[in-house]
């Protein structure tokens, strides 16, 4: 579980850091940097990929979860 | 269960789902798609609408397996397996159908009409209402079950009528509209997305993958709804004793 934490604000820090990123890009000039080319759909993949990725951990965590209660009854 | 270790407990499969929805989220978006009217973007869709419908139908075709393998055998096992597939199932179906109203809304609907009038139009779809009826059936399934106490009953009544219900399910989805005229593809011209002529080679190169990625999903979704059922049964049976 400790690991699951780690991640979890790993994870954190680098939306973290991509939000901080975009602000600062607002007070100089625009540059085409990689966020926001090609109409900014790669925030949308940033979004969607955030997403599955809590949905993934989610289901992680309940395996794990879910395999230490069978070792517990067998 | 026994001790030694079957596929449920097994991580390698749980995790080609993962890396295969990672690459159906980024391709599926950011590679070239063949570029239509009325659809534009909107193609992409293929890649999570579609593959919902794809994953339900697997979990359905698991669920019946299942509950064949229950009349045989009689082992409750195979209850608890056919009854959490078919419910996995049944999201996957309630998505396809939601993401499926999203997608029509903004191709099939007439942008000059209002939105009631273009609604009749499309409520009339076949596909759609094939769709409604099949789901209908499995949530029947769901209410039949949970309302009889007796758990061999219960077991076998369920079975017998997931049989009929996935017997159920070829003429509403696969069939009927297949001969009536439909807006959705696949009308009267065959299979939709998987016939090689209708589907363009670089949108295979993600379709197939994103078929495959979400239908392990949705069994490994399956897989801890039952572990968790067993354990539970496992639970009350020491506490019974």
């Amino acid at each position: 579980m400790k690991l699951c934490k780690k991640i979890y604000s790993l994870l954190f820090l680098l939306a973290l850091s991509i939000t901080v990123l975009g602000q600062g890009e607002n007070q100089t000039v625009q540059m085409a940097d990689l966020m926001r080319s090609n109409g900014r759909i790669y925030v949308v993949v940033a979004v969607m990929l955030t997403i599955l990725t809590g949905l993934i951990l989610y289901l992680v965590r309940l395996d794990r979860k879910i395999s230490r209660l069978e070792k517990e009854i067998k | 269960m026994t001790d030694e270790k079957n596929y449920m407990q097994k991580a390698w499969w749980k995790i080609a789902s993962v890396l295969l929805l990672i690459y159906t989220f980024t391709c599926g978006l950011l590679l070239d798609v063949p570029h239509l009217p009325a659809l534009q973007e909107t193609i992409r869709n293929l890649y999570f609408h579609v593959c919902m419908w794809f994953c339900m139908m697997v979990l359905f075709i698991i669920s019946v397996i299942n509950s064949i393998r229950f009349l045989r055998s009689f082992d409750l096992k195979y209850d608890v397996y056919a009854r959490q597939y078919a419910v996995v199932g049944i999201v996957f179906g309630i998505l396809g159908y939601a993401t499926g109203a999203i997608w029509m809304s903004y191709t099939w609907a007439d942008p000059n009409n209002p939105a009631f009038q273009s609604f009749s139009a499309v409520a009339r779809e076949p596909k759609l209402i094939g769709a409604a009826i099949a789901l209908l059936i499995y949530f029947a399934y769901l209410i039949l079950r949970d309302s009889i106490t007796d758990m061999d009953k219960r077991a076998r009544i369920s079975a017998v009528y997931n049989i009929f219900a996935f017997a159920m399910l070829f003429p509403t989805i696969w069939i009927v509209p297949r001969l009536l005229p439909s807006l959705h593809p696949g009308g009267e011209s065959g299979n939709p997305a998987l016939d090689t002529r209708d589907i363009d080679g670089r949108m295979r190169l993600v379709f197939y993958p994103a078929v495959i990625g979400w239908t392990l999903l949705g069994v490994w979704i399956s897989t801890l709804k039952i572990r968790l059922k067993i354990l539970k049964e496992k639970k009350m049976m020491h506490e019974t004793l």
